[in-house]
C-alpha cells in the first residue's frame, strides 16, 4: 500500500470513533432517534477499521479480509432470527466477544515471550490474565446460557446443583488466581507457558461451573451480568494492548451490562451473588394440601366480552407465556378491536417479562403495537385501581400478590403488577397446573378473578370473534 | 435509594482497587529493580502510561453509566444488541495481531478472533436496526 495510516491520523480516527460511539448511546434514549444510534454506531466501526488496517505494520491482507468476509458470512445469518430468538442470539455474540479477547490475549503472551520475557512486565501480565479469565469464563458461560435459552437437548434446563458446589467453584477461582500471581512475577519460568494454558482451560470450566447452576428465571440477570464481563474483558485487551479506543468502548459495554444487571436484580429482589449462587428454581417448597381447597372461578368467551366491551381502560399484563403461545398477534387484533370501541388499553411491562431485559417490548413492537401504550411497572400500577378490567396473558409471578407479603414465598418482595388492584381479573390460562416456577398464584383465587381455560392464541382469537360481534367474521 | 448508591459506588472502588494495584506493581517493580543488579543493558520497552490509560478507563465508565442510565426501558434489548456490537471494538486489537509480521500460529489466533469479531459487528448493529425499525408510535390508531 502507497498509503499507510500514522500515528496522529491513527489517534485522530480513535477519537472520531469514540465520539461516535457515545452518540450513538446518547440516541438509544428515545425510539425516535435510536434509528441514528446505529448509524453511528458502524460509522464509527468502519473508521476504527479502515484506520487501524492501513497501519504499516499490518503487512498481511489476505487473511484478514477472509476473516471479514467470514464474519459476514456467519453474521448476516444470525441477524435474522425470530425476536424469541434474541436472548440466544445475544448470549451467543457475548461468548464470541469472550472468545476473541482471550486469543487475542494468548496470542500476546505467547507473542511477548517469543520476543523476550522482558516485553512481559508485571502490568502487561496482569491485563493479560484478567483479559483471558474474563474472556475464556464468558465464552463458555455464555455458550451454555445460549444452550439453555435454546432448549438444547443436551443442555439441562433446570439449574443443576451438587453439595460443595460454592466451594468447588471457589476452590477452582482460587487456584487460577494463585497460578495468575505466580505468572505475573515468574512470566517466563519453564514451566509458565503450560501454567498459562491450565489457567485457560480453568477458566473455561469455571465458565460452565457459574452458569450450570442457574435455571430459567434468573437468565435476563446472567444474560446481562455476561455483558458487563464480555465489556470487561475488551477494557482489558485495551490495557494489554495500550489501545485507548478498546477502553472506552468495553468501558461503555461494561457499564451497561452493569445498569442492566442492577436493573434485573432490582425487579426480582435479588443481590448478584444470591443469582449466582442462589440456584433459583431449587427453593421449592412442597405446600401443605392440608389447608382448605382454593376453587378458580373459570368464565366464559361471551362473558369476559361483554365486561371488555363495558370498560373504559384495560391493561394487558404479558408474560414470556405469550410468546410461547405465538399469541402476540392475536392480542394486537385484541388491542385494534377494543381501541377501536374507544376503550384504552395499556400494556404493563415488568422489567423481567421476557428472557432479557426489554424482551417484552420488544415481541409486541414486532406485534406492531405502538409503542407509547407500553407502560413500565412503576407507571402503571398507581393506575391500576381505576383499572376496569386486568388481562393476564402468559403472565404468573409477575402478579402473583404474595410477594407482597408472604415471606414463606421465594419471590418475596420482588416488585410485581398491581393486577390484583384492578375492578375485575381475567387471566388465560393453559391448564389448572400451577405454572413453571412451581408456585401457587394466590390471584386467581382472588375474589376479582375469573379464569380463562386454554391456548392463549386461542381464547385470544376467540375474544376477538365476539368482539367482532358476528357481523365481523372473516 | 440502594440503586443509586450501587451505581456511583461502583466506580470510585473500582477505579480504586485498580489504582491500589498499579500504585502496588510499581511499587513492587522498583523494588525488584533495586534488588537486581542492572547487569545487561536490555533494549527499552515501549512502557504505556498506565496512569493515563486508567484515566481514560474511568472517565468512559462514568460516561457510559451516565448516558445509559438515560436509555428508556423500552430499548433495553436493543441496547444490549447495540452495545455488543461497540464491545466487538476487539476487532481493532485482532487485525494487528492477524495481519503483523507474526509467527504463523500467533496469526492464526488472531484471525479467529477477528472472525469472531466480525461477525458482533455484523449481526449486531443489523439485528439493532432490525429491532428498532419496529418501534412505532401510534399513528396507525388514528382512523
Amino acid at each position: 500500500m502507497s498509503f499507510s495510516v500514522t500515528p496522529s491520523i491513527l489517534s485522530f480516527s480513535y477519537l472520531v470513533a469514540t465520539v461516535l460511539f457515545i452518540f450513538s448511546l446518547h440516541w438509544m434514549n428515545d425510539p425516535k432517534t435510536a434509528r441514528r444510534a446505529v448509524l453511528a454506531g458502524s460509522a464509527a466501526m468502519a473508521v476504527a477499521v479502515l484506520s487501524t488496517w492501513g497501519q504499516e505494520v499490518v503487512v498481511h491482507h489476505l487473511w484478514i479480509v477472509l476473516a471479514i468476509i467470514a464474519g459476514f458470512v456467519v453474521g448476516v445469518p444470525l441477524s435474522m432470527v425470530p425476536m424469541t430468538a434474541v436472548p440466544q442470539r445475544t448470549a451467543l455474540s457475548h461468548a464470541f466477544g469472550g472468545i476473541a479477547a482471550g486469543l487475542v490475549g494468548t496470542a500476546k503472551y505467547y507473542l511477548w515471550l517469543g520476543e523476550g520475557p522482558e516485553q512481559l512486565t508485571k502490568f502487561r501480565m496482569v491485563a493479560i490474565l484478567i483479559e483471558i479469565i474474563l474472556g475464556y469464563l464468558t465464552f463458555t458461560g455464555s455458550l451454555l446460557a445460549a444452550g439453555k435459552l435454546q432448549e438444547v437437548k443436551w443442555v439441562p434446563q433446570r439449574p443443576v446443583t451438587y453439595v460443595g458446589q460454592n466451594i468447588v467453584n471457589l476452590g477452582l477461582l482460587l487456584a487460577a488466581v494463585a497460578i495468575g500471581v505466580f505468572l505475573v512475577f515468574f512470566p517466563a519460568a519453564v514451566m509458565a507457558p503450560k501454567l498459562f494454558l491450565v489457567i485457560i482451560a480453568l477458566s473455561l470450566i469455571f465458565g460452565v461451573l457459574l452458569v450450570i447452576p442457574i435455571g430459567g428465571a434468573d437468565m435476563p440477570t446472567v444474560i446481562a451480568i455476561l455483558n458487563a464481563y464480555a465489556g470487561l474483558s475488551a477494557v482489558a485487551m485495551g490495557f494489554v494492548l495500550d489501545n485507548k479506543l478498546l477502553i472506552t468502548a468495553g468501558a461503555l459495554d461494561g457499564s451497561s451490562g452493569l445498569i442492566l444487571s442492577i436493573i434485573m436484580c432490582k425487579a426480582m429482589n435479588r443481590s448478584f451473588t444470591n443469582v449466582l449462587f442462589g440456584a433459583f428454581g431449587q427453593i421449592q417448597q412442597v405446600k401443605e394440601g392440608g389447608d382448605e381447597e382454593q376453587v378458580y372461578k373459570p368464565e366464559t368467551i361471551e362473558g369476559a366480552g361483554h365486561v371488555l366491551e363495558q370498560s373504559q381502560l384495560v391493561v394487558i399484563v404479558p408474560g414470556y407465556g405469550m410468546a410461547v403461545a405465538q399469541a402476540q398477534h392475536k392480542v394486537r387484533e385484541l388491542y385494534d378491536h377494543l381501541t377501536k370501541l374507544g376503550i384504552t388499553v395499556k400494556f404493563a411491562i415488568h422489567p423481567v417479562a421476557g428472557r432479557m431485559p426489554g424482551h417484552m417490548n420488544v415481541l409486541l413492537a414486532e406485534a406492531e403495537i405502538p409503542y407509547s401504550d407500553l407502560v413500565e411497572m412503576e407507571d402503571i400500577n398507581a393506575d391500576m385501581p381505576q383499572c376496569d378490567v386486568a388481562l393476564v396473558v402468559g403472565a404468573n409471578d409477575v402478579v402473583n400478590p404474595a410477594a407482597r407479603y408472604d415471606e414463606t414465598s421465594p419471590i418475596y418482595g420482588m416488585p410485581i403488577i398491581a393486577a390484583d388492584k384492578a375492578r375485575t381479573v381475567f387471566a388465560i390460562k393453559r391448564s389448572k397446573n400451577p405454572g413453571f416456577s412451581g408456585i401457587d398464584n394466590e390471584l386467581y383465587f382472588s375474589d376479582r378473578t375469573w379464569m380463562l381455560f386454554g391456548d392463549a392464541k386461542h381464547v385470544l382469537g376467540e375474544l376477538v370473534k365476539q368482539l367482532s360481534g358476528g357481523s365481523g367474521m372473516h | 435509594m440502594s440503586r443509586r448508591w450501587i451505581l456511583r459506588g461502583a466506580v470510585p472502588v473500582l477505579a480504586a482497587l485498580l489504582a491500589l494495584g498499579l500504585t502496588a506493581s510499581d511499587a513492587s517493580s522498583s523494588l525488584v529493580l533495586a534488588l537486581q543488579e542492572v547487569s545487561e543493558v536490555a533494549e527499552p520497552i515501549e512502557t504505556p502510561d498506565y496512569w493515563s490509560l486508567l484515566f481514560v478507563f474511568t472517565l468512559s465508565t462514568f460516561i457510559g453509566l451516565g448516558v445509559i442510565r438515560r436509555v428508556s426501558r423500552l430499548l433495553h434489548t436493543p441496547l444490549m444488541s447495540i452495545t455488543n456490537a461497540i464491545s466487538a471494538i476487539a476487532v481493532v486489537g485482532s487485525i494487528i495481531v492477524a495481519g503483523s509480521d507474526y509467527p504463523t500460529e500467533i496469526r492464526v489466533m488472531g484471525a479467529i478472533a477477528l472472525f469472531a469479531s466480525m461477525t458482533n459487528i455484523v449481526a449486531g448493529f443489523l439485528i439493532t436496526d432490525r429491532m428498532l425499525k419496529m418501534f412505532k408510535t401510534a399513528e396507525r390508531k388514528s382512523p
